[in-house]
């Protein structure tokens, strides 16, 4: 089995949906001869044609659109945003349409669109680069959101999504891309698009987090561990729906939850969870919830970027302050 | 400074205002094929003034009326192949019926009932598409599936007037270039945008030639006259079935009746105006050239509008009779299967609906 990063396990799942499903193209500006900014699609034109790993003129709403077109006709198409920060342009395409197409027409017509598209913070990138959007996307009804966070979940989540017969956002955490290696297998086997993932079991306060900062997440459930705080981590990676089951569990087993977000606080994904732990789980609970978030600001340029990320010091702070008594 | 490159546009027209050829007329305008048209024409126009009777009367909600808009229409849906795919925006009545979608089911969908766009058209067809422009990339996407394929068919997409300042227009019609697709692009040009004319929504001449700079073929059209639109079309498909790219088509005609039955036109232009265009209609210029054939006459006039009246008021009791959708239908479309948090807010919603009644 190889050791591989991030990028190389989805540049994997591309390969392996490709070769075994006609239906599959993959499409966006530059993922054709250069591989994709980041290089996530590096050689699968040159292993399957131009037809099928299409470099397309530079308009993200004609990425959307034309993917609702082409998911309505019976193909499986994968197409990439270069960063989700250009992926306005395509919003009305994915809320209007790509989101709505099912239950407009009664099940007549579906769109099984991946659109992928790197996300989150902590890469120095220039502006527009590095926010953390998942709550806009989780907010639409008849849209799936996805976030890997090591390489084994962004294989088995990406065949899984483009195997999906709805519409999947799928963000792919840039500073992750090539931080770890871990042993992927090339085996077809997808992950389910509705259960989050416990990382670490533990018994005194459950860690919920996802997309890049699940990396602090880990390390502060690490650090903790040596001061005598057991740690129970959570991966929610399917952003929506959202697993609740898995993250009450938990809850009901540590009576305190922390939730670690990269995107601004207010009205973030967080604030679901906060309120279905409050609805469903403030009986098991012993301290207040607690929330690492980004800052309700525009995200900073490079200057500032670690200011506003949530640390792992942070995490480790509101993990202990569940503690107090 | 040299010239690096020049363009004209085209303006085809067989019939006149009056009906009068205003040079040999193709093929398709044989006596069959333009009393089947008529009667498609005829039929919608039935159809639009019973849907804005039953708005009036609280029996439908808000309608866009295609009134004076048939030709444009009728000829997609005539020379469009049952393989071929429609994406249309949201008054394209007389395509969709010519391509077996029933009346029942538009007046069920301006009805308020989604189950209107699960209509017995072709399976393939996209249903009406609100978003202004949205669906010219849908028909575009479609093209690039039947390319990719190999499939001997085209993917056809209406837009108005309006419609061709969005960007999604021309990010379609720049795509269908680029990547020389299977598609046909109309713009249906009736010259109002709800109340913004035609003159403050662009400095170009014509809509056609926004065409020109994606690189594809243009043409602007009498959408007026059915056989000119008929002709244009059955060029413009052959040509992408034939794997030789894509075209856009403008049709001039005129909108007749307020955008939609919540509109109000009279505050925005005047009765002269729409008087001057109603002479030019589609109807009376192909009634006029039938008759001057000796292929039609009153009596057949009469006993068609009888019938069409006759097929009208069978869909709107069709219509009227249809059992409403359960309150679980609101939620069993969403995904293929229902996701937990889903299923729970579903149970509610029925045992509330039960409660109500």
């Amino acid at each position: 089995m190889a050791k591989m990063t991030l990028i190389d396990a989805i540049n994997m799942a591309m390969a392996h949906e490709l070769e075994n499903d006609d239906r599959v193209v993959v499409y966006g500006e530059d993922v054709g001869v250069n591989g994709g900014v980041f290089r996530a699609t590096i050689g699968l034109q040159e292993r399957f044609g131009e037809e099928r790993v299409m470099d397309t003129p530079l308009a993200e709403s004609m990425i959307a659109g034309m993917g609702v077109g082409m998911a309505a006709q019976g193909l499986r198409p994968v197409g990439e945003i270069q960063f989700s920060g250009f992926i306005y342009p395509g919003f009305d395409q994915i809320i209007s349409h790509a989101a709505r197409l099912r239950n407009r027409t009664r099940g007549r017509m579906t769109c099984p669109l991946v659109i992928r598209a790197p996300f989150g913070g902590g890469i120095h990138a220039p502006e527009h680069h590095s926010e953390s959007t998942e709550a806009l996307f989780a907010h639409i009804p008849g849209l799936r959101t996805v976030i890997p966070s090591s390489p084994q979940r962004a294989y088995g989540l990406l065949l899984a999504a483009i195997r999906c017969p709805d519409p999947v956002i799928f963000f792919e955490p840039n500073r992750l891309y090539r931080l770890t290696k871990q042993e992927v297998e090339d085996n077809g086997e997808a992950l389910p698009l509705d259960v989050c993932f416990v990382l670490r079991e533990g018994t005194d306060v459950t860690l919920i987090s996802w997309a890049p900062a699940m990396n602090e997440t880990l390390k502060a459930a690490a650090e903790l561990e040596e001061e005598g705080i057991s740690c129970e981590v959570i991966d929610v990676a399917t952003i929506a729906p959202l697993d609740m089951e898995t993250i009450l569990d938990s809850v009901a087993k540590t009576g305190r939850a922390v939730i670690v977000h990269e995107a601004p606080r207010n009205v973030g994904v967080g604030a679901e969870i906060a309120a279905n732990l409050a609805e469903h789980g403030i009986y098991d609970l012993r301290a207040p919830i607690q929330r690492v978030t980004g800052y309700d600001t525009v995200m900073p340029l490079a200057k500032m970027e670690k200011q506003y990320l949530p640390s792992t010091a942070r995490i480790k702070d509101a993990a202990r302050r569940t503690m107090e008594d | 400074m040299k010239t690096v490159a020049k363009f004209e546009i085209g303006f085809e027209q067989y019939l006149d205002p009056e009906g009068k050829p205003t040079k040999k007329l193709p093929r398709t305008a044989n006596k069959e094929e333009l009393l089947k048209l008529y009667r498609l024409m005829t039929l919608v126009r039935i159809f639009d003034t019973k849907a804005i009777a039953l708005q009036r009367t609280g029996k439908l909600g808000t309608y866009a009326s295609s009134l004076g808009h048939e030709a444009a229409h009728a000829a997609i849906g005539v020379a469009m192949k049952e393989k071929d795919c429609l994406a249309p925006m949201y008054r394209e009545y007389a395509a969709q019926i010519e391509r077996g979608v029933k009346m029942s089911e538009i007046l069920l969908y301006w009805g308020g009932d989604e189950r209107g766009s699960n209509f017995s058209g072709p399976a393939h067809d996209f249903p009406w598409c609100v978003p202004i422009a949205t669906q010219y990339l849908h028909a575009a996407g479609a093209a690039a599936a039947f390319k990719y394929r190999k499939e001997e068919r085209v993917a056809v997409t209406v837009i108005g007037d309006g419609g061709t300042s969005e960007g999604d227009f021309y990010e379609a019609i720049n795509a269908a270039g680029a990547w020389q697709l299977p598609f046909v692009g109309v713009v249906v040009n009736n010259k109002w945008a709800i109340s913004v004319p035609l003159e403050k929504q662009t400095a170009a001449e014509t809509l056609a030639q926004k065409g020109v700079a994606a690189g594809i073929e243009c043409v602007q059209v009498d959408g007026n006259d059915i056989v000119a639109m008929r002709e244009v079309m059955e060029k413009a498909l052959a040509k992408a079935r034939a794997g030789k790219g894509p075209t856009l088509i403008e049709a001039l005609t005129y909108r007749l009746h307020d955008h939609t039955t919540a509109d109000d036109a009279s505050r925005y232009r005047s009765d002269e105006e729409v008087k001057a265009h109603e002479s030019k209609e589609p109807l009376i210029r192909l009634r006029k050239y039938l008759m001057e054939q000796g292929w039609w006459t009153e009596e057949d006039e009469e006993k068609l509008i009888e019938e069409c009246r006759a097929e009208v008021d069978e869909a709107v009791s069709e219509y009227q009779n249809i059992e409403p959708p359960g309150v679980e239908d609101m939620f069993d479309y969403h995904f293929e299967e229902i996701t937990e948090p889903l299923a729970e807010q579903r149970e509610v919603a029925i045992r509330e609906a039960r409660r109500n009644g």
